[in-house]
């Protein structure tokens, strides 16, 4: 039965459990600087954690974007989840911004050390300097706030007039966000990660960090609508929907895999030394997490998920999609700590488990802020009568 | 087998309404053919569910063994070659050719495992139970035990008829 008007309620324990959470977070990172960890180490973390929930929120307005042009209706009975976590995109550019202005651009990236730089860096002046990285920052962040405010702010107004100008703004501003999106995360992981290494290049790096992210950011769905149903909320929600994000965190952990492959194959047999030099880094300190990846990214999606049954249920696809949360989070480990850190210094401990856990916190307390404000279905959708009479075969 | 009924629906709804009404009266059906897919056939008709993802699994598992060991055996025991420095067992190297060969071999292993389990393919004989069917009809074929008399056939056609049904045929 669908609960026409069922707003999220945060109930005591949750927020202490989020609080709590927060509180490890900012401990851990006080400890962090208590025990001497490097500068390096710290900054690295934060620009993981920061980039990482970032794109969580990023992907969760993306699926609620793509689906509403795609006029997908099943996707109408969850949309909620998805804008809930583009809550988190205003907070995670704070967040970024403070990290990069208090010292974190100087420890991040070599390229900002402007009288060291070589032969190699010189010639890339033109598009790594700090002003132009800064306006490019600014541009990323305001193009997704305003089209996140603006998407956001129409599917409201729609559940609330049933007016359906609101669905067309909503549906004109979400064909924008793909657009811009589309653009903004290849180049922002130009910016912010790939710029680490800035002596080595990919062209396929930011679909690869996409595809991850994409990934993840499946998976942080599947885990906010299971963890919701247990809570008693998206009881209209059925195994139909359910099966349908387990094929998307099936497809899209291919696709990753896919993108991996291209990517390491091609470095691999063409074997120039200045591509070379990114992998050698990752096989000769970081070997374990090289292989982690793959088997958490990769081989336990690919088979936990390749039955029917064990996708449209949550015994195999919550301990599933926790699993690829974790993975892509090492993945983006692997993409940032050899070339900050270095294979001496960096580890996991206090400052990734802790910090991440305080992130985790945050992340929650705005996707939830933002369930508590509205209803839980969107009543007045076009699409939502649709969306509950769903059933898929196969 | 040698007797059946046949009826046809103008709808998929009717269709739908029909078959409980058929499976209450326990009339046994034995296949239905609709021109679309029609949601909750399969439920309706109790079917079972389809085993060909398990052929392909099963074949594509086949295909990437057969295609990594091969390139595997072949440079490094029949023909070893030095390309470009790479190590005679390079595993990337191997990896596209196996994903192909885990393609080929369980599109292939669906195809033909559907042709076999229903009788078609090439030289298979068409069984057109109605010609409507071939058009726009919800044709089902309700099964007819050969040992019943005239009058419970009649039964089962005056079935048919209450569930809605038209152009109730009995067939041998």
């Amino acid at each position: 039965m669908v609960m026409e008007n069922q707003k999220f309620v945060l109930t005591k324990k949750l927020s202490s459990l989020i609080y709590g959470m927060i509180g490890i977070g900012i401990l851990s990172l006080a400890v962090s600087f208590f025990i001497g960890t490097g500068g390096e180490r710290i900054a690295a973390n934060l620009l993981l954690n920061t980039y990482y929930f970032l794109a969580l929120g990023l992907i969760g307005l993306f699926l609620v974007t793509v689906h509403t042009i795609a006029e997908s209706g099943w996707h109408t009975s969850i949309q909620r989840i998805g804008e809930a976590m583009s809550s988190f995109i205003p907070v995670a550019g704070v967040l970024m911004l403070l990290l990069f202005v208090f010292g974190g651009l100087h420890l991040l990236y070599e390229w900002t050390h402007e009288d060291h730089l070589d032969e190699i860096l010189l010639k890339k002046v033109a598009y790594l300097n700090a002003p132009f990285f800064y306006v490019r920052f600014a541009a990323y962040f305001a193009a997704w706030i305003l089209l996140a405010h603006f998407i956001r702010k129409y599917s409201l107004q729609l559940d609330e007039t049933g007016d359906l100008k609101y669905y067309r703004k909503f549906r004109i501003f979400s064909a924008i966000f793909v657009v811009t999106l589309a653009i903004t995360s290849v180049t922002s992981s130009w910016d912010w990660l790939m710029s680490i290494d800035a002596h080595w290049f990919s062209t396929l790096y930011g679909w690869y960090v996409f595809s991850s992210m994409l990934a993840s950011g499946t998976a942080v769905l599947i885990i906010l609508l299971i963890v919701l149903r247990r809570m008693g909320y998206m009881a209209h929600v059925n195994s139909e929907h359910i099966h349908d994000l387990g094929k998307y965190l099936f497809g899209f952990s291919i696709f990753w895999a896919y993108l991996w492959f291209s990517q390491y194959m091609l470095i691999w047999y063409a074997n120039i030394p200045e591509e070379t030099v990114y992998f050698y880094e990752r096989h000769k300190h970081f070997s374990t997490i090289f292989y982690v990846n793959l088997i958490l990214n990769f081989v336990v999606p690919f088979f936990a998920l390749m039955t029917r049954d064990s996708k449209r249920g949550s015994l195999i696809l919550l301990p599933v999609s926790v699993i690829v949360f974790i993975g892509h989070w090492l993945d983006l480990y692997q993409l940032i700590m050899p070339g900050v850190v270095g294979g001496e210094e960096s580890g996991i401990g206090i400052p990734e488990i802790g910090i991440t856990i305080g992130f985790v916190g945050l992340f929650l307390f705005f996707v939830f802020r933002s369930l508590a404000r509205a209803p839980m279905v969107p009543k007045n959708h076009p699409f939502y009568k649709e969306s509950f009479e769903y059933h898929t075969q196969y | 087998m040698n007797k059946y009924i046949t009826a046809y629906y103008l709808d998929e709804e009717d269709l739908l309404k029909g078959i409980g009404q058929m499976k209450a009266k326990g009339l046994k059906i034995l296949d239905v053919l609709t021109p679309f897919p029609v949601h909750g056939i399969d439920k309706a008709l109790n079917m079972r569910r389809s085993r060909l993802t398990r052929v392909a699994f099963v074949a594509g598992a086949i295909g990437a063994v057969l295609g990594f060991g091969f390139q595997a055996w072949i440079f490094t025991v029949d023909y070893p070659l030095n390309i470009g420095g790479k190590p005679f067992f390079a595993v990337p190297s191997f990896m596209p050719v196996a994903f192909e060969l885990t393609v080929l071999f369980s599109a292939f292993a669906m195809v033909i495992a559907f042709f076999v389990s229903n009788k078609l393919g090439p030289g298979a004989k068409a069984l057109i139970h109605d010609e409507r069917a071939t058009d726009d009809r919800f044709l089902v074929v309700v099964e007819v035990d050969d040992s019943l008399a005239d009058e419970n056939i009649k039964e089962i056609e005056l079935a048919l008829a209450e569930a809605g049904a038209e152009g109730i045929t009995l067939k041998a």
